[in-house]
């Protein structure tokens, strides 16, 4: 009887070419705060828009000794976040967590993690589309011309526009900052309500499109400023209510739908803060308390 | 030096480990280039053969491959021994205009050229510039003052031998934003980066 030969991969999928490359990238984009880099993005076991930059970004900078968390829209345990921690697992063997605390490295799908991020962690973002200005300039060599003059009033008017239509700026997600004072960059498409977390972060950010072939990063403790006017200044959204199932007030909400006839809850999109704060007892309108504290 | 020797030392010996070993090395430059001026440890288990130092020897094999373009300091670049340990292990191409490298070896930091030699970017392309990867003997606490991106408040340091006009050729470099060069220098143990977007200081 023959024994397949079992499948071994190269430590973290990629080859040490690939890694170099991508390194090389990595390295110029935190020297050029929030210019995207090109790279010669590579064909992943997965498909692009399903974290193809992000994972080989991740590929490139993990270590054995790391601890790996991977967040899709702030939950840990949705299908891409879940494939993702589990191939790195496979090919790197490394650890995994679900604790943002416990993680030095972080790959995230459009969200930061509420609890404030520390020295020492890096945050991997997966990006659909790096180009803030693609959808106003649709050809690379004159975005490319923008970027090189740092002219964004394109991007000035777009938001112009939105006050003149709504009254407000309408841009909720994906919203544009200015990174080190100097480039425009999109901060993928998280909801504005995390931008804040970008500035000052102590975190190192790094940002992997494998579809659009660039990285770009936000070294720790970098101004980020999110575009605005005077008159109208940058604002968060804001929930009228707290966290349904843990009370929380300063997080950013998911809606769930209960039933059919318009019951709806809201609750912690990010899972493992969620969790966390259930775990330390607290209870929101329609959470349980945590086992052994009384009945629900 | 006999034939003999100077072919094993040619031959001296790249990273154990490639994989792991080199993803040790570029966390520290990593980590190194997002908090400039702060030494960042390296442990380099390589013999090179001289002037190449192990963390510089550890840093080109970390970065270079047959992609990369890099060009040898006249320390370096006369050591034939340097030559064919950087060729054997990296199969970098070697160029002598420093403008056309995108890595630059120096032995000798304080016989550093001029930044304005090495490819600076383009205005639509600012990554197309020159890496200088240095080596330096120590690192010190002062005479400089660094802050910029990565830093939350101003840090000091210093680092023997520079040569005398260091902080102005880092105003003249940070003029050029967001194009100039990258600075990364090696001590024994650690190296320290000096990217493009930092201002330097020094103090009186």
């Amino acid at each position: 009887m023959t024994v397949m030969p079992a499948i071994t991969y190269n430590f973290a999928y990629l080859d040490e070419q690939t890694k170099r490359m991508i390194r090389r990238a990595i390295l110029k984009a935190i020297a050029i705060p929030g210019y995207q880099v090109p790279f010669a993005s590579r064909e992943m076991p997965m498909p692009y828009g399903w974290g193809t930059g992000g994972v080989q970004v991740t590929a490139a900078i993990l270590g054995a000794d790391d601890v790996l968390k991977v967040i899709d829209q702030g939950s840990d345990d949705t299908t891409n976040a879940v494939a993702i921690r589990g191939f790195f697992k496979a090919t790197a063997g490394v650890a995994t967590t679900t604790r943002t605390q416990e993680a030095t490295v972080i790959q995230t799908r459009h969200r930061i993690p509420e609890t404030a991020l520390t020295a020492g962690q890096v945050l991997v973002y997966q990006v659909p589309i790096p180009e803030p200005l693609r959808f106003l300039e649709p050809r690379e060599t004159e975005t490319r011309k923008l970027h090189g003059l740092a002219d964004y009033g394109l991007m000035h008017v777009k938001l112009y526009e939105d006050i003149s239509r709504h009254g407000h700026i309408a841009t909720t997600y994906a919203y544009p900052v200015a990174v080190a004072g100097r480039y425009v960059m999109d901060p993928s498409p998280i909801p504005k309500f995390d931008n804040p977390k970008m500035d000052d972060c102590p975190a190192l950010q790094l940002f992997g499109a494998g579809r659009e072939q660039r990285i770009y990063a936000i070294p720790p403790h970098t101004r980020v400023v999110s575009l605005d006017f005077e008159d109208h200044p940058f604002e968060v959204q804001r929930f009228d209510k707290p966290c349904a199932l843990c009370g929380a007030q300063d997080v950013y909400l998911d809606e769930v739908i209960l039933d059919d006839r318009g019951g709806r809850m809201f609750v912690c999109s990010d899972t493992d803060h969620c969790e966390s704060r259930r775990a330390d007892g607290h209870v929101g309108p329609l959470g349980a308390p945590p086992p052994g504290k009384g009945k629900p | 030096m006999s034939d003999i020797s100077q072919a094993q030392a040619s031959l001296a010996r790249g990273f154990n480990d490639p994989a792991r070993d080199s993803q040790t090395a570029f966390r520290a430059l990593m980590y190194a280039m997002a908090r400039p001026g702060v030494p960042r440890a390296l442990e380099a288990r390589l013999s090179p053969p001289a002037p190449l130092t192990p963390e510089l020897a550890a840093l080109a094999l970390t970065v270079l491959d047959y992609e990369t373009t890099v060009w040898l300091d006249p320390a370096l670049a006369g050591e034939a021994a340097v030559v064919d340990f950087l060729r054997f292990h990296t199969s970098a191409r070697l160029v002598t205009e420093p403008e056309a490298a995108q890595f630059a070896l120096i032995a000798d930091g304080s016989a550093l050229p001029a930044f304005s030699r090495f490819a600076q970017g383009e205005p639509d392309y600012p990554d197309r510039s020159t890496t200088l990867l240095v080596a330096v003997s120590s690192f010190t606490d002062g005479p400089f003052q660094v802050e910029g991106p990565g830093l939350p408040a101003p840090v000091g340091f210093g680092a023997t031998p520079l040569p005398a006009d260091m902080t102005q050729r880092l105003a003249e470099n940070r003029a050029l934003f967001p194009l100039g060069i990258d600075l990364v220098l090696a001590a024994p143990g650690a190296i320290l980066a000096l990217p493009r977007s930092v201002r330097v200081r020094e103090e009186a």
